[in-house]
């Protein structure tokens, strides 16, 4: 068995800072991670290969710094790394990434032919959960989103049961390998490195693939050139119209006094509501 | 992945793009007119973000002066063809339905493929999804099939009347900025938008439409994937954020998991339900499915109460559609005190205790003022 996990390494965007003036981001300092998504895609793979002793080598694209990311993946656990990087691909939108991953996951394909290729369900940085049901189609393989567990993977006629989130609730769903499976966040719990893992990433030599390597032909399909969606314009959105009122007090307890008093002043069915809301509720509860 | 956040690294500063790449629409595109709105359901309900969009859709399509059309897909029943009527109400001119039993599921190879074929057909400019798991697994599939671009989660959206394009907003940079992003050569331009950003419009119960029946050759055979099951949320089980009137958030000011029980204390007190902002879900003090925000839900309630939360933009775009904010922070200059109708400078810990008895007291106190007016006969 053969597994492809497509991570992404991004910035930590709960450390992402946006300068006061000029509203333009501020990158200094801030640590670069794993997709937190793709760890329950990795975590996952990795339990395939404790159970079928698959083989999992993990696809990144990007610039040649996410070769931490990589190591990372490794040290996990991983088998192989390749990192899809070239100066062409900059400025992908999700069309774009889709075309190059899918060429560098068929050319892994072919020399030696994949089951699954996991991914999270989308990046913290671009949240569009797109890359994903991209890749399916570029590989022509069969998409499964948002799946939560893997219930049953027989190797021998190839078929698949997953548990899969939808509206309302949660589908089972059987399907054939080869295909696209992107993780539901907080299924699993990525596990501890292993101190031979972590030696084995400190020396690990990732792959680089350009475009060549990914066997990518028509260059008009990646990076910016490829990408039909563009930024347009970049802005911080204004705070509203309507001032906020500040609402003071000697106490806590008089600033809260203050507050509630003034709010069902000025918008009474708002307190009228919360009345009949909080009857109903008591009624309902009986 | 590679997405806007690289698109948006590449054209920091470099606004002139779109105006450099205006006019270059491939000619193939010309005859591709009126705006699509994708009609959600799953098991015979169908999912309000369709409603949203149609509303919004009609506006879009007013501005361009062209029809808006709704897209069925669905078993061949009365339900389905209802949704068409429903469509109708909420601002639809005409239906496409494409009907049969491998649509009785969602399953996303048969319904990208009458998607797709839709599409190819008939050759909307604009096609809009629901930003649900259902919505944006069909549309990452059927645009990467179309090879056209596709904006995720949009939380804006707009027509450029200088030359027809659709202006799709979303929060960037970790949710810290807004950008637009355009899709100026090629076509459909696709967008899902996220549910509860825009309101359902008033139906029109008179209003009434075409419905274009469109057959997709394609037998059961042919798809790959099963059903074999499907299990229904329980109600209780999960919290009901999305719909809720009341709802009491935290955010990493509250310090703690422990800390966060004065969130659901007030919560308890208002029938409230709880939220959270991301550093909150990230950190485990309480359920993912309680996150506020650009990666998780998007409310609508009455009264929203925040507590030690900054309002980052990641924020804002879930809540800003509260009818009255109430914001609790120990930072005069937070951000949030920007969006909100009341601010509350101080400590939370102190303040949000402090919130639930002043609650309590003016409540029952206007409760029982009620039950003197009104002559009680039990």
């Amino acid at each position: 068995m053969h597994i492809a996990v497509c991570i992404k390494q991004v910035p930590d965007s709960a450390q992402i800072r946006v300068h006061p003036v000029t509203n333009t981001i501020m990158r200094q300092g801030v640590p670069a991670i794993i997709n937190p998504f793709d760890l329950f895609a990795l975590e996952e793979a990795l339990r395939l290969k404790d159970r079928f002793g698959a083989r999992v080598t993990v696809v990144s694209m990007g610039p040649l710094q996410a070769e931490g990311a990589m190591k990372k993946a490794i040290s996990f656990g991983a088998d192989e790394a390749i990192l899809v990087t070239d100066k062409v691909f900059a400025g992908a939108d999700t069309l774009a990434t889709s075309y190059a991953l899918g060429a560098a996951l068929r050319r892994l394909n072919e020399t030696e032919p994949l089951d699954i290729v996991f991914t999270g369900k989308q990046t913290i940085d671009g949240d569009t959960a797109q890359v994903g049901p991209g890749l399916a189609i570029r590989l022509g393989f069969q998409l499964l989103s948002y799946v939560s567990s893997i219930d049953r993977i027989d190797p021998s006629t190839r078929e698949i049961v997953v548990h899969r989130r939808a509206e309302g609730g949660v589908q089972v769903l059987s399907s054939r390998l080869p295909c696209v499976i992107t993780m539901l966040e907080g299924t699993n719990e990525m596990r501890f490195a292993t101190m031979p893992d972590m030696f084995r990433a400190a020396r690990f030599e990732v792959k680089q693939w350009n475009r060549d390597a990914a066997g990518i032909e028509d260059i008009k399909q990646v990076g910016l050139k490829g990408s039909p969606t563009v930024v347009n314009k970049v802005y911080a959105p204004q705070p509203k119209a309507v001032q906020a009122e500040f609402i003071t007090g000697d106490t806590p307890m008089h600033q809260t006094d203050a507050l509630v008093t003034r709010l069902f002043a000025d918008h009474p069915k708002l307190a009228a509501d919360l009345v009949a809301h909080l009857a109903l509720q008591k009624g309902s509860s009986k | 992945m590679s997405d806007a956040l690289d698109t948006a690294t590449n054209a920091a500063g470099a606004v002139p793009r779109k105006k450099g790449r205006r006019g270059q629409l491939d000619a193939r595109y010309a005859a591709y007119k009126n705006i699509w709105v994708f009609v959600e359901h799953e098991r015979g309900i169908l999912h309000p973000v369709s409603l949203e969009l149609l509303g919004k859709g009609r506006a879009l399509a007013d501005m361009l002066g062209v029809e808006l059309a709704g897209v069925v897909i669905g078993p061949e029943d009365e339900t389905t063809r209802s949704f068409c009527a429903t469509a109708f109400h909420h601002g639809a001119d005409i239906c496409y339905l494409v009907t049969g039993d491998i649509f009785t599921h969602y399953r996303n190879q048969p319904y990208t493929r009458a998607l797709t074929d839709l599409v190819n057909t008939f050759q909307p400019e604009v096609l809009l999804l629901g930003a649900t798991t259902q919505g944006r697994d069909l549309a990452g599939s059927v645009a990467t099939t179309l090879l056209t671009g596709l904006t995720a989660d949009c939380t804006g959206l707009e027509i450029d009347l200088e030359d027809r394009s659709l202006l799709s907003s979303r929060p960037t940079f970790g949710g810290s900025l807004m950008c637009t992003i355009v899709n100026l050569n090629t076509r459909p331009q696709m967008a899902t938008a996220r549910p509860r950003v825009f309101p359902i419009p008033e139906p029109d119960f008179s209003r009434q439409g075409r419905v274009i029946e469109h057959s997709l050759p394609m037998s059961e055979d042919e798809i790959i994937t099963k059903v074999l099951d499907f299990i229904p949320d329980t109600r209780t089980d999960k919290p009901q954020l999305a719909f809720a009137d009341y709802i009491v958030s935290g955010g990493r000011g509250i310090g703690s998991a422990e800390n966060f029980e004065l969130v659901f204390d007030l919560a308890r007190t208002l029938g409230a339900e709880v939220g959270a902002s991301r550093p909150v879900t990230h950190a485990d003090w309480v359920d993912a499915e309680r996150q506020v925000g650009q990666s998780g839900k998007t409310v609508r309630p009455k009264l929203y109460i925040a507590a030690g939360i900054s309002g980052a933009v990641q924020h804002r775009v879930g809540m800003e559609s509260a009818d009255v904010t109430v914001s609790i922070n120990n930072d005069a200059n937070a951000p949030i005190f920007g969006f909100s109708n009341y601010a509350l400078i101080g400590n939370a810990l102190e303040l949000l205790p402090a919130l639930a008895a002043s609650f309590s007291k003016h409540l029952s106190a206007l409760t029982d003022t009620d039950q003197g007016a009104g002559e009680e006969k039990e």
